[in-house]
């Protein structure tokens, strides 16, 4: 039964994965946003490897070479093609390495608040009663809040650091995605399949998960890509206020704080280049999120 | 309609009420301000004299009874660094955030909205495509960095605009406003676009989606078979139908906006209580986080509350009653 349940409806046709790839393809603009996120991860990935030095290796920094501006020659040969900082780092190699924090956190927290979401809005949406009252009423105080006011008032709460900020960012994405899910949850749950499972007397667990999930996913996805976006905008925003990350996790925003100091003397390099890959990370993101919107969206694909 | 305001009034407490326990709790429990604000060459009866002093020797439950009691006085405590009344301080900091939101408000009103409605009635020219391709920018430009992106521009290079400071202020019904004099404008212009950036981006998303919507009403197409002017259709008939959605989102966007205005204020240096609330958080200074708390909770529930009345005599179809369900 369960081997034929779902792929009978789909084996006549392409597999869905192809058809959505296929029209994500078909816009120049989302193609050009992928690559340039592709890129970007790929480069945060390989950090360590294409950097041209390693910018937290003490033997291999230079505090002579403090503040040379973009293309300047190194002192040990070569070219700091975006300049350095204070401290005589390579920007270049700063970015990729604090691109690589960024993104961690970004994504992390994401997928965590994704999870946590997902279970509370389908358990709400599927169960009702008292359990939805309450998920929907903490979701509805909570979203009625600037995310940026709920950070501060968790790294308040808990500290800085790592973990404590991916906690910030999970506390202030989750009800996002619960609200979603739930109302995807409550428009599939009257369908005519979920009556079919409970039919066959499948437990709640395996309707929910199995059944319900799958169906309430596109929705959920593209608000998934486009908080990764939000949620490194938001740690970007907390460690530039000194209430992010600590100084030994330099993210593109730790970056840009310790730049803001030169930006007065005319030294734009230090803080313009990190804020610019911040920038096309977030740019990338979001392009990427439109297009998915419009391929996910059945109502716009007929 | 009276029941339905003394019900939303009981929740507000309710909110606030649970608001102010979790934030106490959570604020007192984290860190040990005894450390922070006591010399580390202070002897133990030194020591033990501020901790008194400061009320920090008692359980967690009687500082709240004790802060709850004091909060109904109009008291939220002492500030550890600056010795002043928490309220006061905050209050003598909110005139500046006020303004400097107010400013950026009008700001997105008046960019967005006629932006806004350019893109709706020319959807396919390449104006109305550039304006929307902006206002994705707009969304997406993290709001600390256009503010230092700002300062480089038009403070360093090009020296037009001063980068920090409120600037000259007179008083104006006893409060010091800088809209008045010509440097303060000066002070206001870049951190009021600053944080007017992400808000014209969504004047411009509403109207021009309120726009496009509004253009296929039947009451549309019977203004222009009565021969009415375009701009009389356009100025009257669809302008006023789409305000609806724009006065609610103005009035929610403004607590946002008072609330991102702590980045605002924090890159341009603005003495408003957004930087204070950054300061107190480096400081650890309890009492004034949790009384800015207190304040920007209760200001979001005033405006909630607001928008909500304003709704509903705007829109006569809106009736404000006890939703079930």
């Amino acid at each position: 039964m369960s081997a034929g349940a779902e792929p009978a409806i789909v084996r006549t046709a392409e597999s869905p994965w192809r058809r959505v790839a296929g029209n994500f393809f078909a816009n120049p603009v989302a193609v050009f946003g992928a690559a340039l996120l592709g890129l970007i991860i790929l480069a945060a990935i390989f950090a360590p490897l294409i950097s041209p030095q390693n910018p937290y290796d003490l033997a291999q920094i230079d505090v002579l070479d403090g503040k040379l501006p973009p293309g300047s020659a190194s002192s040990a040969g070569g070219h700091f093609w975006l300049g350095t900082d204070d401290q005589g780092r390579d920007m270049l190699s700063a970015i990729f390495y604090g691109l690589r924090i960024s993104i961690f956190v970004g994504v992390s927290s994401t997928v965590l608040a994704l999870v946590i979401g997902l279970a509370a809005g389908l358990c709400a949406a599927y169960f009702g009663g008292r359990s939805e009252t309450l998920v929907m009423r903490v979701v509805d105080l909570q979203l009625s809040f600037p995310s940026i006011l709920i950070a501060l008032i968790l790294i308040a709460v808990l500290g800085q650091g790592i973990g404590k900020v991916i906690a910030a960012l999970v506390t202030v994405q989750w009800a996002y995605y619960a609200r979603t899910v739930r109302s995807a949850a409550l428009v599939e749950r009257r369908r005519e399949y979920i009556e079919a499972a409970r039919c066959l007397a499948l437990s709640p667990m395996r309707i929910v998960f199995r059944h319900l999930l799958p169906n309430c996913l596109p929705p959920l996805i593209v608000v998934a890509t486009v908080q990764v976006a939000a949620a490194i905008a938001l740690e970007a925003t907390l460690s530039f206020l000194g209430l992010g990350l600590p100084i030994t996790e330099p993210s593109l925003g730790l970056l840009i704080a310790n730049g803001y100091q030169y930006l007065l003397s005319g030294k734009y390099w230090i803080s313009f280049f990190p804020g610019l890959a911040l920038l096309l990370t977030i740019v990338s993101i979001n392009l990427v999120a439109d297009q998915l919107r419009d391929v996910l969206n059945p109502r716009l694909a007929r | 309609m009276l029941v339905y305001l003394i019900r939303r009034l009981l929740q507000s407490v309710v909110v606030l009420a649970v608001m102010s326990l979790l934030v106490f709790i959570g604020v007192y429990a984290v860190g040990n301000p005894i450390d922070i604000l006591i010399s580390p060459q202070a002897d133990q009866a030194d020591r033990a004299q501020a901790i008194h002093a400061l009320g920090l020797d008692q359980p967690l439950w009687m500082q709240y009874f004790v802060f709850v009691r004091d909060a109904l006085h109009g008291d939220l405590g002492h500030s550890f660094v600056y010795n002043t009344s928490a309220l006061g301080l905050i209050f003598e900091r909110m005139p500046a955030t006020l303004e400097l939101a107010i400013v950026a408000m009008l700001f997105a009103v008046i960019f967005g909205i006629p932006l806004g409605l350019w893109a709706g009635l020319k959807p396919d020219s390449w104006s109305g495509r550039s304006i929307m391709a902006g206002s994705i920018l707009g969304f997406s430009l993290p709001t600390f960095w256009v503010g230092l992106m700002l300062i480089m521009v038009f403070s360093v290079m090009l020296g037009w605009l001063p980068s920090n400071g409120r600037g000259a202020t007179v008083p104006l019904f006893g409060v010091p406003v800088s809209f008045l004099t010509v440097d303060g404008w000066r002070h206001l212009l870049l951190p009021a676009t600053n944080l007017a950036l992400f808000n014209i981006a969504l004047m411009i998303r509403l109207t021009r989606a309120g726009t496009h919507e509004a253009l296929m009403q039947d009451y549309v197409k019977f203004a222009r078979a009565k021969g009415l002017s375009n701009t009389r259709v356009i100025g009257v008939h669809v302008l006023r139908n789409i305000l609806i959605p724009i006065v609610t989102v103005v009035g929610l966007q403004f607590g946002a906006l008072i609330a991102f205005a702590i980045v605002t204020e924090s890159v341009f240096a603005w003495p408003g209580m957004g930087k204070l609330l950054v300061d107190s958080l480096n400081f650890l200074d309890r009492p004034v986080i949790v009384a800015y708390l207190l304040v920007i909770v209760t200001l979001f529930i005033v405006i909630n509350l607001a928008v909500d009345l304003l709704y509903s005599s705007l829109d006569p179809r809106v009736r404000l009653t006890d939703r079930k369900g």
